[in-house]
């Protein structure tokens, strides 16, 4: 079964490494920031590099920041896509879509870490989810961020650096990774797959 | 975490052979490096990079007489994640804010070219031709804290005393990098053996390793050193069972 899976331009992003991931899983995926266009997507990708409040000017001057909260088909944020979900950001203070309730907040300087996270970090309390299908705690996933989602109830998978965050999240039908599935090997190749089998 | 280099890339598809080699290897990241490019004032042919990115499912980094914000933009838009700057940001150390402001700091990586002498390290530039490689004058130490303050996300340290030697990374100036780097830190230069990667991970603290000649020559098979640093307690994504 081949789907329609449209990648929202958010600006700023390289959707270079996501493009060819979804054309390897055998989709012909298409960027766009068309309302049209993503209102008849079978699947939707929000993605995301860069600051929040940056990705956010650019969804209000589409009209994209009031259409994603209403879409019924899955979405997937990737990244900055999983904090644009939620409430708000630390980060100048942004203001995302509100579709989860929290705040992401800056690594803190006392664990000491390097900031960004930017690198491998295994994933951990995998719960059940079509999303995480196959996907077994211990599995390795790539990351490049400075924010973090802190754990709540809509929390399916964990990471840690430093502190526990949220690695995977999901609410009805949005769900979000903050690592990168298109750089994460077959780890991620498998997780792109599942969802685009939503 | 580690890394492969590839130097003066041949023909196209020795690229995508050996990338692909690499990331059924289990290699977590490829750094791709033109050591002539910046000498001779010239950027390298990018097509190569898209077809890299077409192939890898692990995330790569572009080396190379990267000079101005459209180089880059060129090379993160054929699909790579990260670009690497040496030279460039030692004539023009303002490049590095206006490519992080453009791209975000997680994308620009400064690479380091250092030399030991006489207890001092020193900052090297144009090293990919021996007849015009030549001291910057520049500390390592000072200009590894000015990179971060401009914005840098990642430094990779070529310690040059010790490159192409394999006689182990430099872990003492690897360590005092450690010191002052909040950004990660990606240690080069002299790997031999996987005892020499256990050492800079163990006792420089660095996030990653990278080697090329080793690698190439099969001298270390990465699914073996994953193995070998597993067991020596470093967290390091286990090697992959391909079909």
């Amino acid at each position: 079964m081949s789907s329609c899976p449209v990648i929202i331009a958010t600006g700023g992003a390289n959707l270079a490494s996501l493009i060819f991931a979804l054309k390897r899983l055998g989709n012909e995926p298409v960027v766009s920031e068309d309302p049209k266009v993503i209102k008849m997507a079978s699947h939707i990708i929000l993605p995301g590099v860069g600051a929040a409040r940056d990705a956010m000017s650019r969804l209000k001057a589409t009209n994209l920041a009031s259409l994603i909260p209403n879409l019924k088909q899955p979405v997937l944020g990737i990244c900055l896509g999983l904090q644009l979900l939620y409430s708000g950001s630390e980060e100048d203070n942004a203001t995302c879509l509100n579709i989860i309730p929290g705040y992401a907040s800056r690594f803190p300087k006392k664990t000491g870490l390097p900031v960004p996270q930017m690198g491998w970090n295994s994933l951990t309390n995998v719960k059940r989810t079509p999303l995480m299908n196959g996907v077994r705690d211990g599995d390795y996933a790539y990351f490049i961020h400075s924010y973090a989602l802190p754990i709540n109830e809509h929390t399916y998978v964990t990471a840690n650096y430093g502190e526990s965050f949220s690695a995977v999240v999901q609410y009805n039908n949005f769900y979000a990774t903050q690592f990168h599935p298109e750089r994460s090997s077959s780890v991620g190749s498998l997780i792109l797959s599942n969802f685009l089998n939503i | 975490m580690k890394g492969v280099q590839f130097r003066n890339h041949r023909v196209m598809g020795d690229i995508i052979s050996l990338a692909s080699r690499y990331r059924d290897e289990g290699a977590d990241e490829l750094v791709f490096y033109d050591i002539t490019a910046s000498p001779h004032g010239r950027t390298v042919d990018r097509s190569w990079v898209n077809k890299v990115a077409g192939v890898l499912d692990i995330p790569f980094c572009v080396a190379g007489g990267i000079r101005s914000l459209a180089d880059a933009e060129t090379i993160l838009n054929l699909g790579a994640d990260k670009i690497s700057i040496n030279t460039p940001a030692l004539e023009r150390p303002g490049l590095i804010e206006d490519l992080a402001k453009r791209f975000g700091a997680q994308c620009v990586v400064i690479g380091i070219d250092s030399s030991s002498e006489n207890g001092n390290y020193t900052v090297y530039q144009n090293t990919g031709d021996p007849e015009r490689s030549r001291s910057s004058q520049r500390s390592t130490l000072e200009w590894i804290n000015e990179v971060q303050l401009r914005g840098a996300g990642e430094i990779v340290l070529n310690c040059m005393n010790q490159d192409g030697v394999k006689n182990g990374y430099d872990v003492e100036q690897l360590s005092k990098a450690r010191e002052i780097c909040g950004v990660p830190l990606i240690a080069s230069g002299g790997a031999g053996t996987m005892a020499h990667f256990k050492e800079v991970f163990t006792t420089s603290k660095v996030d990653g390793a990278l080697a090329a000649t080793v690698f190439h020559s099969a001298q270390i098979k990465i699914p073996d050193l994953k193995t070998y640093l597993i067991k020596a307690n470093i967290a390091i994504r286990p090697p992959e069972i391909k079909d």
